[in-house]
């Protein structure tokens, strides 16, 4: 199979601008200056520093090859995609691309509110890279696709979000150029409409032999629809290969980091009464664990800080799992539990939450912590962190139900007795 | 073996074939026009129409200024189409350069998301303002019709002067579209441009009517030349066209439009990170 992108060192560098703040300007300097810098810009007074969100990458791309992109947020995915489709240059490196490239980094780019469905599905096709010809001919395939046949002369500014969102995708499954690439785009709409989306893409990715670079979060899609796999860690390559070992690598650092220090996040609201400084997770006997196995017992614990002088008193905590899809799945808390905890003096804390034969199944769930004191919110952080549950014996009988039966497990036993 | 890659992307290099890119993508400079075409007069009880009235309202405004109460001269034509003359170009000049002046940021989401050669965006709009153009020639062709006036023959060099009004809006919304996208100062700017432009062009009155001494300087404003032309053209020779001016606004003119397409150029590959 031939090589249809190479890619050879690539890097991308974003100045970041800091303003001196210290000297003030006369407003005559700033004009001057303002001036100045219309007709050379990239001289610039006050100072900058760099940041490379990619740095040495290099790879090739054969013909069919479905790459997945994975990393975490801010590790230079996006960036590589708007690269490899042209809208930003690279600072160094060289890009060599054979064929016709579409992009797709949002879902209904170039969406007008004011005009039609039908005027949209022209407009965005016609942005996305289709002909007016290939957009008649399959016109009717989108509007079948996305569902909206009664309201294709309505505003789309009139249409629901969910019919927006299937519209716009409707348009880019359509697309045929000889690569693909798709940035995280299928997180959206309801779930029935996303497995048609995903339906859609693994038909064009394998059956078509098209070649497609796809960004997700979602282990699940790419474990389905990739053959292979990168992983961008803070702007550099950190493994890539066969799909189900980079996905390992990925979630196992994942994890790693995922349990980490909760200091510095300042994703956070509330008085900070009291703070989360950190999450781990062990067995019951006190070994701690970097991931989870599905059906073992396992302690939560969440480490905290109470630097007020006065006892805090009426102190609860709860804490929110959500699946992979951002789904909430369940919820700790407690004041559910009836173990409110009260007259707790300045000092690190840790507060454990056991679970008895975890029922999740494998996959990759993220937590938000919450705490409040005397009723006022305390802290509260959102996507504090993240775990990974691997598959476990849940039953005791080796056998575990096929993925798509259901998120969780329950114990249970059949019987059966002649009425 | 890099022989075989259509695309090459390197840093700081421009795109080869850059002018057949653009005629690539054509069906999307289309597109584009079309949308603004019918976004504009969407929930509006009148619609089109407004490309019509709007010309319409600022002419009757001119000619009362202007000739009933400035009783500036008019060379023996009727004022109103003196007025209307100008005031067509001057309008296809305002149109065009506020709309490409603002097209990139206007169209940010755009130039984040998807590739195409970024000059399509301007363009687009040029495309919508040579509408509004057609269409206010309807109220001159009317006027004439009023005023049982003959067109002489020059009119059939219309087309060129009309091609110089599109360099000049071209040019110059081309260049501040660019600067616009990193120094937000000129969304300010572009009006005040305008406005002060309707002023110091000879569009309310006949450039004749500038002294002898400053009409070379005047002629720096490359409208001076175009909306000369259209006189010319429209009026015959009861409106003369004053030459060296008029070479000046001419050459202007070109090294606007050269000038605004090379800044635009040097600058487009760097819009998605700033916009």
């Amino acid at each position: 199979m031939s090589t249809v992108i190479k890619v050879e060192n690539v890097g991308k560098m974003y100045r970041l601008r800091h303003s001196s703040g210290h000297r003030y300007k006369t407003f005559r300097e700033e004009i001057v200056g303002g001036v100045r810098s219309v007709f050379s810009p990239g001289k610039n007074s006050g100072t900058t520093e760099e940041f490379w969100a990619l740095k040495n990458i290099s790879f090739d791309i054969k013909q069919g090859d479905r790459i997945g992109i994975i990393g975490r947020n801010g590790a230079g995915k996006s960036t590589l995609l708007k690269i490899l489709s042209r809208i930003t240059d690279p600072t160094e490196g060289r890009v060599s691309i054979k064929g016709r490239v579409a992009s797709l980094l949002e879902v209904g780019t170039g969406f007008h509110p004011e005009l039609t469905g039908k005027e949209n599905i022209f407009l965005n096709g016609s942005i996305l890279g289709m002909t007016r010809d290939e957009i008649r001919k399959r016109f009717d395939e989108i509007v079948a696709f996305a569902e909206v046949e009664k309201f294709l002369d309505t505003p789309i500014k009139r249409y629901s979000s969910g019919m927006y969102v299937r519209l716009a995708f409707a348009v880019a499954a359509h697309l045929e150029p000889e690569i693909l690439i798709v940035d995280e785009v299928l997180a959206v709409g309801d779930a029935q409409f996303q497995k048609k989306c995903l339906g859609k893409m693994e038909e064009v990715s394998k059956n078509d032999g098209r070649t497609v670079l796809f960004v997700s979060h979602n282990m699940a899609t790419i474990q389905y629809l990739c053959n292979q796999c990168m992983y961008l860690k803070q702007g550099l390559f950190s493994a890539s290969g066969n799909t189900q070992d980079v996905i390992s690598k990925y979630l196992m650092e994942s994890v790693e980091t995922g349990s980490a220090d909760l200091r510095n996040n300042r994703n956070r609201e509330g008085n900070q009464r009291i703070t989360f400084t950190d999450v781990s997770f062990r067995s019951i006997g006190g070994e701690s664990k970097r991931s989870l196995q599905c059906g073992e017992d396992v302690v939560m614990d969440l480490h905290f800080n109470v630097k007020d002088s006065r006892p805090v008193n009426g102190l609860h905590f709860s804490v929110g799992i959500d699946d992979h899809l951002g789904q909430r799945i369940t919820y700790f808390s407690n004041e559910i539990t009836n173990q409110v905890f009260s007259n707790v003096e300045s000092g690190n804390y840790k507060v454990s939450i056991e679970m008895k034969k975890l029922p999740l199944k494998q996959g990759n769930y993220s937590y938000t912590l919450f705490s409040t004191v005397g009723g006022e919110i305390a802290d509260w952080v959102k996507n504090a962190g993240s775990f990974f549950v691997e598959a476990g014996d849940y039953f005791h009988t080796g056998k575990l139900p096929d993925s798509d039966q259901g998120t969780f497990y329950i114990n249970h036993s059949f019987s059966l007795n002649k009425e | 073996m890099s022989a075989d890659f259509d695309i090459i992307i390197e840093p700081k290099k421009n795109i080869g074939h850059y002018w057949r890119e653009l005629w690539r993508f054509r069906g999307l400079l289309y597109f584009l026009a079309w949308r603004d075409f019918l976004v504009r007069y969407k929930q509006t009880v009148l619609g089109v129409s407004w490309s019509l009235i709007r010309p319409l309202i600022t002419l009757v405004v001119f000619t009362l200024v202007f000739g009933k109460i400035a009783k500036l001269p008019a060379n023996g034509i009727p004022y109103s189409l003196l007025v209307c003359a100008a005031l067509i170009p001057w309008q296809f000049f305002s149109n065009a350069f506020t709309e490409a002046s603002q097209s990139l940021i206007s169209n940010s989401n755009l130039l984040s998301k998807v590739y195409f050669p970024r000059l399509l965006v301007p363009a687009s709009t040029l495309l919508v303002a040579i509408v509004d153009f057609l269409i206010s020639l309807i109220i001159l062709a009317g006027l004439m019709m009023w005023f049982h006036f003959v067109p002489p023959i020059t009119i059939l060099l219309l087309p060129l002067f009309f091609l110089f009004a599109l360099m000049v809006s071209f040019g110059a919304g081309v260049f501040i579209a660019a600067v616009n996208v990193k120094y937000r100062d000129f969304r300010y700017v572009v009006p005040f441009i305008v406005q002060a432009g309707l002023y110091i062009s000879p569009v309310g009155f006949s450039s004749s009517v500038v002294p002898e001494k400053y009409r070379l300087l005047y002629s720096l404003n490359p409208m001076v030349g175009i909306i000369d032309g259209f006189r010319w053209c429209l009026l015959g020779n009861n409106a003369q066209i004053y030459m060296p001016g008029f070479v000046l606004s001419i050459g202007f003119t070109l090294l606007l439009m050269i000038f605004g397409i090379k800044y635009f150029r040097n600058f487009e590959k760097g819009f998605a990170d700033i916009i």
